[in-house]
């Protein structure tokens, strides 16, 4: 095999070089179709029309803004929880310094308010939540989603939560027994009332309850109870980059020391 | 070890390397694979190899700490994966990295595939090295697969579903077959733990291929974009044509594997979902279907042709079954790739017609992704029967076809005059840019 490719003509350096292009053309065209098929699938995605929010925890240095999260808050428990629960969130969690960092004190209030099953009593029986219970699912029809990973589950994320809140046309029709409301974010007709008008709540920190303001609180807020990482997250990712950075930079300057001497010979004879 | 001649290894008397080798040569092997002859002339498409080793390490190493927090069962999966991601420390790192590790391994094993058909890496005497090669992949898609059932989301469940639905598409076993993957009659907690159980054994099935993957490897030698091969006559003509793979490839692998986890690092740490499906942090119903049930991005070609068969292939084969076999097949004709290329010019960058024609096959690659990842209506059947019968169509007659009446380029006669040819013109480019004239330095 070896002698029988290596009976052509020798090759001139010219024309070796010429050929050192044909792998550069073909990753030139490897890389353009990847590109189409990456945008047509970022077209394909979603049916409704989400707006995009700026979030403070958008882009690479994002955080979550602590007053939006305990805003956020309210707005959960003074509307959502009527119909949504939350099994996968920790009342304790509600202290995250990344989170909405309430006090301790606080969080055992805040905890209270729910009732979730007592264990150690009778089925069926219930007591006080505590810190370490998870919010309970209220015993509502419909089967209205869980929240916990609305963030995550749709999308869009919490700009969809967002358009969502404001994309209530006003629209009604009726479907056997249940309404449905138009709504553009979701594309079509949904099974949920419009939840939030403004002034829903008064906030702890005065902020005014606009219809906006809520519906980014609150989508704020289940952004969180979806990923209550993200800050420490990105955090150890902007570390990461600039450790890989720095780290491929010095390689790539060992790795051309390395190969000089092999590749000019006559600079180091 | 190898048919390519290498220094022997010999310890000093007296030293504990040398008490050791006596007894295990495995001091001698550690030595082999330091020094490896390596062609001078490798190309950064040939760097996927070592960075699969690497994701292979992270998979197996995220996925065993995984493991230790993982749940299986109906009730429990979803809820054990949220757990890992709220209150395990670093358990959203290791997740993510788990996961985005899945698309990053899928990345670099298809560079890989389509470095080794470009360069005709498959070629003799390359075949069982090639062939093991297939095997890691289809192993790498099972393996996947049932990985991204265990968080028992909707899509794991749907996409589990559909899929083992299709071995039903077998003739008279079917039926029985498919029920003895369930572990039952339907998708539920029987077939959560089974795939748990093999998803854990298979990566190690994964590793025991690689190694007899190196080992062949090792026995014939790397090709390199000459397709010439190292003149093995003598311990000197090896050495005009190689380099020893320490410490020439171990900074050239290096520096690649780390602008590759860049890369990886930006998904896990800034975008961790985006190649995921948001369907899937919704806990399995098998009340509800989702809207659309689709794969994983690095599933999409071959989930492409599985849904193109959508006829009686001659009245005898149902459609569904002509998917299936359709799918397997797409993978199981690379094997055959060795047997099918009648050209003996190994490197493609000497064959004017080929090359167009990988261009084309590589084009069709992502038509078929591009084509799985939407529903299956308007133009989108058409454009993937037409892509399903290329794909065929390049290795049954573009590959026979091409070698026979194509006139290749002339190659150089041997991979050091290529690699001098390179440099000595690097050296003038150089030179030139520099205000100085050609000329040797002292």
């Amino acid at each position: 095999m070896t002698t029988m490719i290596a009976t052509n003509l020798p090759a001139s350096p010219r024309s070796l070089r010429n050929k050192g292009t044909d792998m550069r053309y073909t990753i030139a065209s490897v890389l353009t179709a990847a590109l189409v098929t990456v945008s047509s699938a970022a077209l394909a995605a979603g049916g409704g029309k989400i707006k995009d929010h700026d979030f403070s925890f958008d882009g690479m240095f994002g955080a979550y803004d602590q007053a939006q999260l305990q805003r956020g808050f309210q707005v959960y428990e003074a509307v959502c929880s009527g119909c949504h629960g939350m099994k996968h969130v920790a009342f304790r969690t509600l202290a995250d310094e990344n989170g909405p960092g309430f006090s301790p004190e606080a969080v055992k209030a805040i905890a209270a308010n729910y009732e979730v099953a007592d264990e150690e009593g009778e089925p069926g029986d219930t007591r006080p939540a505590k810190p370490f219970d998870y919010f309970p699912t209220p015993d509502v029809g419909g089967n209205p989603p869980d929240m916990s990973l609305l963030g995550k589950a749709r999308n869009g994320g919490a700009d969809y939560i967002y358009s969502l809140m404001l994309g209530y046309t006003g629209e009604e029709k009726e479907a056997g027994d249940v309404i449905l409301y138009e709504n553009t974010a979701y594309g079509g007709y949904l099974n949920m009332a419009p939840p939030l008008y403004g002034d829903d709540v008064e906030y702890a920190d005065g902020t005014e309850p606009t219809l906006k303001q809520v519906s980014a609180d609150i989508s704020a807020f289940l952004m969180w109870a979806a990923e209550p990482k993200l800050v420490e997250r990105k955090q150890a990712g902007v570390w990461s980059m600039t450790f890989l950075l720095f780290f491929a930079t010095l390689v790539w300057f060992t790795n051309r020391k390395v190969w000089a001497r092999v590749k000019h010979p006559e600079d180091h004879s | 070890m190898g048919t390519i001649p290498q220094e022997h290894y010999e310890p000093k008397e007296g030293t504990t390397s040398k008490w050791i080798n006596d007894r295990l040569p495995i001091m001698g092997m550690i030595d082999h694979l330091q020094k490896f002859p390596t062609p001078k002339n490798l190309n950064y498409a040939y760097v996927f190899g070592g960075i699969l080793v690497l994701f292979l390490v992270i998979q197996i190493v995220t996925g065993i700490v995984l493991a230790m927090h993982y749940q299986t069962g109906e009730a429990s999966a979803f809820k054990s994966v949220e757990h890992i991601m709220r209150d395990v420390n670093y358990g959203w790192l290791l997740r993510y990295a788990h996961a985005n590790g899945a698309s990053f391994f899928f990345i670099a094993v298809y560079a890989h595939i389509f470095r080794g058909l470009y360069y005709g890496s498959y070629k003799a005497p390359r075949e069982i090295l090639w062939i093991i090669g297939v095997l890691i992949f289809v192993v790498m898609m099972a393996t996947a697969f049932m990985g991204y059932v265990l968080p028992w989301g909707q899509m794991s469940f749907w996409g589990a579903k559909v899929i083992t639905s299709l071995f039903g598409a077998i003739p008279l076993v079917g039926e029985s077959l498919k029920e003895w993957l369930w572990g039952g009659p339907f998708v539920g907690d029987a077939t959560l733990n089974r795939m748990f159980s093999l998803h854990y054994l298979l990566p190690f099935v994964i590793a025991g291929l690689t190694v007899l993957h190196i080992w062949a490897l090792h026995h014939v030698g790397n090709t390199n974009p000459t397709g010439v091969e190292v003149r093995k006559e003598s311990l000197e003509t090896v050495k005009k044509d190689t380099v020893p793979f320490t410490p020439f490839y171990v900074t050239k692998d290096l520096f690649a594997i780390l602008v590759f986890l860049i890369a990886f690092a930006f998904f896990v740490y800034f975008a961790p979902n985006y190649l995921g499906h948001p369907d899937n942090y919704i806990e399995a119903n098998p009340l509800a279907t989702p809207a659309h049930i689709v794969p994983e991005w690095y599933f999409l070609p071959f989930y492409a042709i599985l849904r193109a068969i959508t006829f009686d292939i001659f009245w005898i084969i149902p459609a569904k079954l002509g998917g299936v076999l359709a799918m397997f097949g797409a993978i199981a004709i690379l094997a055959f790739a060795p047997w099918l290329d009648t050209s003996n010019v190994r490197s493609t960058t000497y064959r004017p017609i080929y090359r167009w024609w990988f261009i084309v096959l590589v084009i069709d690659f992502f038509v078929l992704m591009w084509a799985g990842g939407q529903p299956a209506e308007g133009i989108v059947p058409l454009v993937s029967l037409l892509a399903t019968i290329y794909w065929f169509a390049h290795f049954l007659i573009v590959l026979p076809v091409v070698g026979l009446i194509e006139k290749p380029l002339p190659r150089p006669e041997t991979i050091e005059e290529a690699f001098r040819a390179k440099h000595s013109d690097d050296d003038n480019d150089r030179n030139q840019s520099a205000g100085i004239a050609a000329q040797p330095a002292e």
